[in-house]
C-alpha cells in the first residue's frame, strides 16, 4: 500500500473530488467547533494544557525510572512484559504468544501503533487472520485502505461508498447507506466476531507507572467487548505512553476527548490492571525511534501527544488534502512531525504540508509547538538534501520570511490581502496548495474564517 | 545486551534533565449543585437521567420500562425481584443474550456525567458492555465535581479493573452522523438515589 507519489502530488488526487473536498473540509471544520465549544466551558481549560505539558515533559525528562517502575508493577500484578525495539520485533512477540496458545484469530482494537508495524500484514502472512474492530477502522480494513485519520479513520468516505463495501462484504442491499443501518449491520457482525475470538489486541492511552495499570479510551466500546471476552489480552504501548501517577489521569482524560470532537469524556475510559482469573495479560513496550526521538532537542517534544486528532481537524492543509495523502499511518500536522524522525528521506516531504499558520499548536492539549518543529524540520531536511527543488524554493521564500520579523509582518499582511483580493496570486504553480482550485470557494469559508481569526492575532 | 537493556541505556543516555512535576492540586471547581449539573450533562450526552429516590422506587421504573420477558441481570442482591442475580462463576460468553444489566456505581462526575465502575460493582467485567441497555444506580452524595475529585475518591484503590462509562456506546465514524449503540449498550439510564 506504500505509495511512491509525494503529499503534493496526493493532495492533487484528492482534490479533483471538489464536491468531496468541500465535505471533508467542512465536517473537520465543524468538529473544531466543537472542541472549542467545549474548551470554552471548562474552567482553567489553558491551566489544564499547561499542566497536561508540564507533566509530560517530566515523564520525558525521567522516562528510565518511570519505564523501570511501570514494568515492576505490571509484573506484581500478574501481567507479562515485553521490549521490542522495533516494528519486526513487536509483531514476532504478538505471533509467538498467539502460537504458543495455537490462536489463529485475533480482534484488535485501535491501536495506531500496530497500524504502524503492520501487524494485521505480518500476521496474515502466517495465518492468523486480525479483525479490526473499531467501525472506522474495520471499514478501512475492508476496504484495504489504511486510516485517513487517527481518531476518525474513515472520514474521506461518503456514505454510499460505505453502503457499496458493506454490499460487497456484509451482504447488506444495494444502495443501502444509511448511517443508523449500516452500524447496526456491522453491530451484528462484529458481536460475533467479540464472542467468538479467544485473543484481543488493544492500544495503550495512558500507561500509568505508580500502579502499572493502563487506560484504554474508545466511544463504542470495542476494546472492551474484545478484552473481557478474551483468554489472552495483549496491549502494544509506545514508550511515551507512561504518566507518573494515577492522579494525572484526571489531567489528561479531562483534556482528551474534549480536543478531540468536543465531548467531555470518551464514553469508555477502561482501567486494566490485573488479568481476570483464568485469563492472560501480556503488555509490549515498543520503541521504534522513540529513545532516538529523546535525543533531539529540537524534536523531542513531540513525544508528549496524547493523539488527539485536534491538530488535524484544525489544519487547513490537511482538511484539504485527505489523510491518505500523508502516505503515513499518522497524518496531519503531527505525522508531519513523527515520520521524518523515522525515516528523513522518505517523509521529506510532509514538513511541507503546512501553511506554518500555527492553528495546530494553538489546540494542542498538551501544548506541542507543532508549527515551530515543522519549520526545524524543514531546515533540517534542506540541509541533509533531501528536499525537492520546488519545496526548496519555497523553503527558501519561507525562511527569509521568518528569519526577520519585520517582512513576516509585511508579508503576513500582504498573504491576508492577496487572499482576499487576488487569489489568483496564491493559486500559482508554487503553492501547491492551490493547484485544483481557481479560486477560493464555499469550503474557502473555514479557511477565511480561520484567517479572520487567528490571522489578526499574528 | 538485550532489547530491553538496550532501550533503557539508549534513554537514559537521551533523556533531558529532569523537570519538576506541576502541581494539580489548584484545579478546584467548586460547583453550587453537583446533583443538577451531573443531570443535564448526563442528559446532554445521550443518557436517560431519571430520579428516582430509592431502589423501591427504581424497581417500578424498572418493571415499567423494560420488557420482564427479557433477561434482567443484576449485582444488587436489593433487585432480585425484577432482575436475575449475575452469577459470578458463569462464562463471560453466555451474557450475549442479557437485555438490561443493573449495577451501582461508585461515584458520578458531574462535569462529564460518567459513573465509576469496578469489576466487584460490574459482577463480570464484560457486563456493562455486552448488555443491550445499561442502568446504573448512582447515590446522590456519591457525585463529585471534576475527575481530579474522582481521582482523589478513588485514590489507591486496588482492583483488577475498573472504568469510567460517561453515555450508551457510540460512533459517529459514517459521515459523522451520531449512532447510540455502536457494539455496546444501545442506551444508558442513570437512577438517582438519595
Ligand atoms: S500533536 Fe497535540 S493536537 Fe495533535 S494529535 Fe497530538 S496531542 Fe493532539
Amino acid at each position: 500500500m506504500k505509495s511512491t507519489l509525494d503529499h503534493a502530488a496526493l493532495a492533487e488526487e484528492f482534490n479533483k473530488d471538489e464536491e468531496r473536498v468541500d465535505w471533508h473540509d467542512g465536517a473537520l471544520w465543524w468538529i473544531r467547533q466543537k472542541r472549542d465549544r467545549s474548551a470554552h466551558q471548562t474552567p482553567q481549560w489553558e491551566e489544564l494544557r499547561e499542566a497536561a505539558s508540564a507533566i509530560k515533559s517530566n515523564v520525558i525528562s525521567n522516562l528510565h525510572d518511570y519505564l523501570i517502575q511501570f514494568e515492576e508493577n505490571l509484573k506484581k500484578n500478574g501481567v507479562k512484559v515485553y521490549w521490542a525495539s522495533d516494528a519486526e520485533e513487536h509483531n514476532q512477540i504478538v505471533y509467538s504468544i498467539l502460537k504458543a496458545k495455537e490462536i489463529k484469530q485475533m480482534v484488535k482494537s485501535k491501536s495506531m501503533l500496530t497500524e504502524e508495524c503492520h501487524l494485521n500484514e505480518f500476521l496474515e502472512e502466517r495465518g492468523i487472520e486480525v479483525i479490526n474492530s473499531d467501525l472506522g477502522e474495520y471499514i478501512q480494513q475492508i476496504d484495504n485502505e489504511p486510516p485517513s485519520h487517527i481518531v476518525l479513520p474513515c472520514i474521506h468516505k461518503r456514505k454510499e461508498e460505505i453502503g457499496e463495501l458493506f454490499h460487497e462484504h456484509l451482504g447488506t442491499e444495494k444502495g443501502l447507506s444509511d448511517p443508523t443501518l449500516l452500524t447496526r449491520v456491522a453491530r451484528k457482525h462484529l458481536r460475533n466476531v467479540f464472542l467468538t475470538r479467544r485473543a484481543a489486541l488493544t492500544g495503550v492511552n495512558f500507561a500509568v507507572a505508580e500502579t502499572g495499570e493502563y487506560v484504554v479510551c474508545t466511544n463504542e466500546g470495542n476494546a472492551d467487548m474484545g478484552a473481557h471476552l478474551s483468554e489472552v489480552q495483549i496491549a502494544s504501548m509506545g514508550l511515551e505512553k507512561i504518566i507518573p501517577e494515577r492522579k494525572h489521569l484526571g489531567v489528561f482524560l479531562r483534556l482528551l476527548a474534549r480536543s478531540a470532537i468536543g465531548q467531555p469524556i470518551t464514553i469508555y475510559s477502561s482501567h486494566y490492571k490485573k488479568p481476570r482469573p483464568g485469563q492472560e495479560m501480556h503488555l509490549i513496550l515498543v520503541d521504534k525511534g522513540r529513545s532516538n526521538l529523546l535525543a533531539r532537542p529540537d524534536f523531542r517534544e513531540s513525544l508528549k501527544c496524547i493523539k488527539c486528532g485536534g491538530c488535524m481537524n484544525t489544519c487547513p492543509v490537511y482538511r484539504k488534502s485527505g489523510g491518505l495523502s500523508y502516505h503515513n499511518t499518522i497524518s496531519g500536522p503531527i505525522g508531519a512531525i513523527l515520520a521524518p524522525n523515522l525515516d528523513m528521506k522518505q517523509h521529506a516531504d510532509l514538513p511541507f504540508a503546512s501553511t506554518l499558520c500555527g492553528s495546530c499548536s494553538n489546540v494542542c492539549p498538551v501544548k506541542i509547538p507543532i508549527h515551530d518543529q515543522l519549520y526545524k524540520w524543514r531546515q533540517e531536511i534542506v540541509k541533509q538534501g533531501y528536499s525537492a527543488s520546488r519545496k526548496t524554493f519555497s523553503m527558501k521564500a519561507m525562511a527569509l520570511t521568518l528569519s526577520s520579523p519585520e517582512i513576516y509582518k509585511t508579508a503576513g499582511k500582504t498573504g491576508r490581502w492577496l487572499l482576499n483580493n487576488a487569489p489568483f496570486a496564491i493559486n500559482n504553480k508554487f503553492n501547491p496548495w492551490y493547484k485544483q482550485r481557481d479560486m477560493p470557494d464555499s469550503s474557502q469559508q473555514s479557511f477565511g474564517e480561520w484567517y479572520a481569526k487567528n490571522g489578526s492575532k499574528k | 545486551m538485550s532489547t530491553r537493556e538496550n532501550i533503557l541505556a539508549a534513554v537514559k543516555k537521551n533523556q533531558p534533565a529532569l523537570s519538576a512535576l506541576p502541581d494539580i492540586s489548584v484545579f478546584k471547581v467548586h460547583e453550587e449543585d453537583v446533583v443538577k449539573k451531573y443531570s443535564d450533562v448526563f442528559a446532554g450526552i445521550g443518557g436517560l437521567l431519571v430520579s428516582a429516590g430509592s431502589l423501591e422506587n427504581v424497581k417500578d421504573l424498572i418493571r415499567k420500562d423494560f420488557d420482564q420477558n427479557k433477561r434482567i441481570l443484576t449485582t444488587l442482591p436489593d433487585l432480585t425481584d425484577v432482575a436475575e442475580l449475575s452469577d459470578p462463576d458463569a462464562d463471560p460468553h453466555t451474557l450475549e443474550d442479557v437485555e438490561l444489566a443493573i449495577i451501582e456505581a461508585h461515584l458520578g462526575v458531574a462535569e462529564n456525567g460518567a459513573v465509576w465502575l469496578t469489576e466487584d460493582v460490574m459482577g463480570h467485567r464484560v457486563l456493562p458492555y455486552i448488555t443491550q441497555h445499561l442502568a446504573v444506580i448512582v447515590r446522590e452524595e456519591s457525585i463529585v465535581s471534576t475527575m481530579h475529585d474522582a481521582y482523589s475518591k478513588i485514590a489507591s484503590e486496588d482492583y483488577g479493573f475498573g472504568g469510567f462509562i460517561g453515555g450508551p456506546s457510540k460512533t459517529a465514524d459514517i459521515e459523522q452522523a451520531l449512532v447510540l449503540g455502536a457494539h455496546g449498550p444501545l442506551s444508558m439510564t442513570v437512577y438517582l438515589i438519595k
